[in-house]
């Protein structure tokens, strides 16, 4: 099967330690998909995923970039960033695990839910990591014909 | 339920922050949490958000929710860039000497319920 061009291509940075654009990449996003008219509940979780990983960028890397390629039945998204990688995946996806410094979890973030949050959001989900290299977060969403 | 927010403002002696679209806003129901990653994953839109949290990162989960309203207890202090992102969303801010579990008491007062969804 010939590679179906995507209807949108977004890319963009992400800056590590940035606070206050934090989340306006998943934003940008949402408005795509809204404006591309997909339903509700699909965007819904695109977006909580892409949150997700932006925001271990912004918390957990120095610098990320982040792609969206969107086609009429599916999303692509990648989140390569250069930082500290993760020494153990499999605790760092369990729910309420996070090295989140005190500062950063007196704003409510490191919970620890932002990798189960991603995984239950998406269909696929690959995490390609390397210590102290940087970490690449590859997420597909598939459109269902029951529409979520 | 549909509750204005205009009497939301009232039942918690709020200050207005941000008015955003409190002139016609309705909230439908309500979330309170202080950690980011559990609203994104369990708030419903069109709720309003009870926490004390007030950096710019809570307007941009509020909007990605869908949250036409937040409210931020104990009169925690609001940085100026949180303000200016929900100006930029259209969001409604508001503050209230109340704390988070009286201030969800007088929401449920009002009328409004809990409503939680899963991802
Ligand atoms: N891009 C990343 N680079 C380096 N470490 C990461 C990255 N993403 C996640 N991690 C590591 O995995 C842990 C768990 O991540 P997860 O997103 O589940 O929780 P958190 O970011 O700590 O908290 P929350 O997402 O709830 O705010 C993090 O604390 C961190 O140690
Ligand atoms: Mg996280």
């Amino acid at each position: 099967m010939p590679e179906e061009h995507p209807l949108i291509e977004m890319e963009r940075e992400i800056a590590g330690g940035d606070f206050q654009r934090a989340g306006d990449v998943s934003s940008e996003l949402k408005n795509i998909l809204q404006r591309a008219g997909f339903p509700p509940a699909f965007n819904r979780r695109v977006v909580i995923a892409s949150y997700e990983a932006e925001m271990n960028v912004v918390i957990h890397a120095y610098r990320g970039v982040f792609r969206a390629r969107v086609y009429s039945d599916r999303v692509h998204v990648e989140i390569d960033d250069q930082g500290p990688g993760i020494p153990d995946l499999e605790l760092a996806f369990q729910e309420g695990y996070s090295t989140a410094p005190p500062h950063i979890r007196e704003m409510g973030f490191g919970a620890g839910y932002g990798l189960s949050n991603m995984k239950k959001c998406s269909d696929v989900l690959v995490i390609d990591t390397r210590v102290q290299e940087g970490t690449k977060v590859v997420m597909d969403f598939f459109l269902s014909p029951s529409n979520s | 339920m549909k509750v204005r927010i205009r009497d939301i403002v009232e039942a918690l002696g709020a200050l207005v922050l941000v008015a955003g679209e409190m002139e016609r806003g309705e909230v439908s129901g309500g979330y309170c949490g202080d950690l980011l990653s559990d609203c994104i994953a369990n708030a419903e839109e069109g709720s309003v958000w009870v926490t004390v949290q007030s950096h710019p990162n809570v307007v941009a989960v509020a909007s990605l929710v869908g949250i036409p309203c937040i409210v931020i207890t104990n009169n925690q202090e609001v940085q100026e860039q949180t303000l200016e992102k929900a100006r930029e969303q259209g969001i409604t801010i508001l503050k209230t000497p109340l704390s988070s579990f009286e201030a969800v008491s007088a929401l449920s007062r009002l009328g409004i319920s809990g409503k939680k969804r899963h991802v």
